[in-house]
């Protein structure tokens, strides 16, 4: 079993195979199950994000609480007949990212990647590069399990936990993770997938988790935008041969610490950041009234 | 090791909003009905810290109840769980506890039915994961590193060597485990942390034993 970066790059240096490959296999040994299990599950995951990013961009969803809802559509929409700054894959990449945690903050159906708050940056990745690098099915699996191997290294020696270490835990690690697996898919390295992952979480490093109300909407569904578009930028840094002065466990290491002495105000209790502002108390008491949280 | 699973990180697949307060509430729920193996009369809820704060919003009280019903997950009822519940003649009540535990999201589940009654508290430490911290008062030092079966038993000879046996016939060997009892030849419960996955099969058969009386895995 692998439990740092270090180690998952040293066993496919010396099998020369894939991360996505250890993981399969790590996940085979581990659970007793077949190559045919661990991949048919993945499937079942892969259909469930692939369902939640369609309804997202094609349906107007709109959350229980009314704040969210509709923003990936409209900015989907806005690509379709615009000629965008940033570019078409860049904001598709954020669309998707955005619609499908729009979805999931419809109480509609997602798959957690790692959590659910963060669950629109990995899938939103993998289906704006469907459209541009055109994978086979097997290859948009294997882009799940390398995002999957660093969420594991992250969630092992760090948190992907909000309460427990803000959103440099969830929208950070998913960003990282869908940084490393994008690599992979454009034709990189193992050590350069190892490069995004870095990069990626460095620049959210410190993030906090103060959702208004407590919800997870605002601002998570923006942050899912911001982490999907790290993601890429991030990927194309590392494949273009740019690499990180911090190795990506050292920089793991400094989340979890960061997550250890950030205020408990703004580890998803809603007390402190953004919920903490005119305009997010006032929507708090909208949505709840007056009684106290 | 807490997590052991690639699956623990791209997954579950959940009805949203929430990982830690609704897939990891649904999943707590799930347990306490799997244990109490029947559907409930009363179910009285206590929710702590974060889980107490915010369970509104995050629908952490429909997927509890959803859970209690039997509904995993992914169950695109779980929103309606409560009106379900209701429909179904089960008296849920919410309590919203000041006290703090060890951990933010920490909920305790009383489930009743006639004279029969079971008290669980559980914690979702993230991404959907739950851990199991006390059964009947039975507190459960799980070290959340392996897969667990909890097996509530009557305190008499050989329950224990039963068990054990049907494990070892099925090649799954034990890596730690406690027994506790709440009084000579009353209530026990066996805590069994094992290297390998224990199928529902192997489950139900457990079940089956003398002086078995209920059984449930934790996590895979």
């Amino acid at each position: 079993m692998f439990h740092n970066v270090k180690e998952l790059l040293e066993i496919t240096e010396k099998r020369n195979i894939p991360i996505s490959e250890v993981m399969i296999e790590q996940e085979m040994e581990i659970h007793n199950r077949t190559r045919e299990e661990v991949i048919a599950q993945m499937d079942r995951n892969l259909t469930v994000m692939e369902q939640a990013v369609e309804r997202g961009i094609k349906e107007q969803v709109k959350s229980v609480s009314g704040l969210t809802g509709g923003a990936g559509k409209k900015l989907y929409e806005y690509i379709q007949t615009n000629d965008t700054l940033a570019g078409p894959l860049l904001l598709d990449a954020v669309a998707k990212a955005m619609a499908t945690n729009e979805v999931n903050a419809a109480m509609g159906t997602i798959c957690a990647t790692p959590t659910a708050g963060s669950a629109g940056v990995v899938p939103g990745v993998l289906f704006s590069l469907k459209e541009k690098l055109k994978p086979e099915r097997e290859d948009m699996l294997r882009f799940l399990f390398t995002s999957g191997a660093f969420g594991f290294v992250v969630a092992n020696n760090a948190s992907i936990s909000g309460a427990a270490g803000g959103c440099q835990a969830e929208v950070g690690s998913a960003a990282g993770m869908a940084a490393a697996a994008a690599v992979e898919m454009a034709g990189g390295t193992p050590k350069q997938s190892a490069e995004a992952m870095a990069i990626t979480l460095k620049n959210m490093l410190g993030l906090v988790c103060d959702p208004v109300a407590g919800l997870v909407e605002v601002p998570c569904v923006k942050r899912n935008a911001a982490g999907a578009s790290n993601a890429i930028v991030s990927a194309d840094l590392a494949l273009a041969g740019i690499e990180s002065r911090i190795p990506a466990d050292e920089v793991i290491d400094a989340m979890y610490r960061i997550g250890q002495t950030m205020p408990s105000a703004l580890r998803e209790t809603a007390e402190g950041g953004l919920a903490a502002t005119p305009t997010g108390r006032r929507l708090q008491k909208e949505i709840f009234g007056d009684k106290p949280r | 090791m807490k997590f052991r699973s690639v699956f623990d990180i791209i997954g579950p697949v959940m009805v949203g909003p929430s990982s830690s307060h609704t897939a990891g509430a649904a999943r707590i729920g799930l347990v306490a009905r799997h244990l109490f193996q029947t559907e409930p009369e009363r179910a009285d809820i206590h929710l702590y810290g974060s889980f107490a704060k915010t369970y509104q919003g995050h629908g952490t009280d429909v997927a509890l109840v959803g859970g209690i019903l039997g509904f995993d997950t992914h169950d695109t009822r779980i929103p309606e769980a409560i009106k379900l519940a209701e429909e179904r003649g089960i008296k849920v009540t919410f309590i919203e506890e000041e006290d703090e535990h060890d951990h933010p999201n920490t909920v305790k589940i009383r489930l009743g039915k006639g004279k029969e009654q079971m008290e669980l508290m559980g914690i979702s430490i993230g991404g959907g994961k739950v851990e199991v911290k006390e059964l009947n008062g039975f507190k459960l030092r799980l070290s959340g590193n392996h897969p667990a079966i909890l097996v509530v038993h009557n305190d008499r000879y050989g329950a224990i060597a039963s068990v054990s046996a049907l494990l070892a016939e099925n090649e799954i060997n034990i890596g730690h485990m406690e027994v506790s009892r709440k009084d000579k030849g009353k209530e026990a419960l066996m805590v069994i942390e094992v290297d390998q996955n224990v199928d529902e099969e192997l489950l139900a058969e457990i079940g089956t034993l003398a002086s078995i009386e209920k059984v449930t895995k934790i996590h895979d």
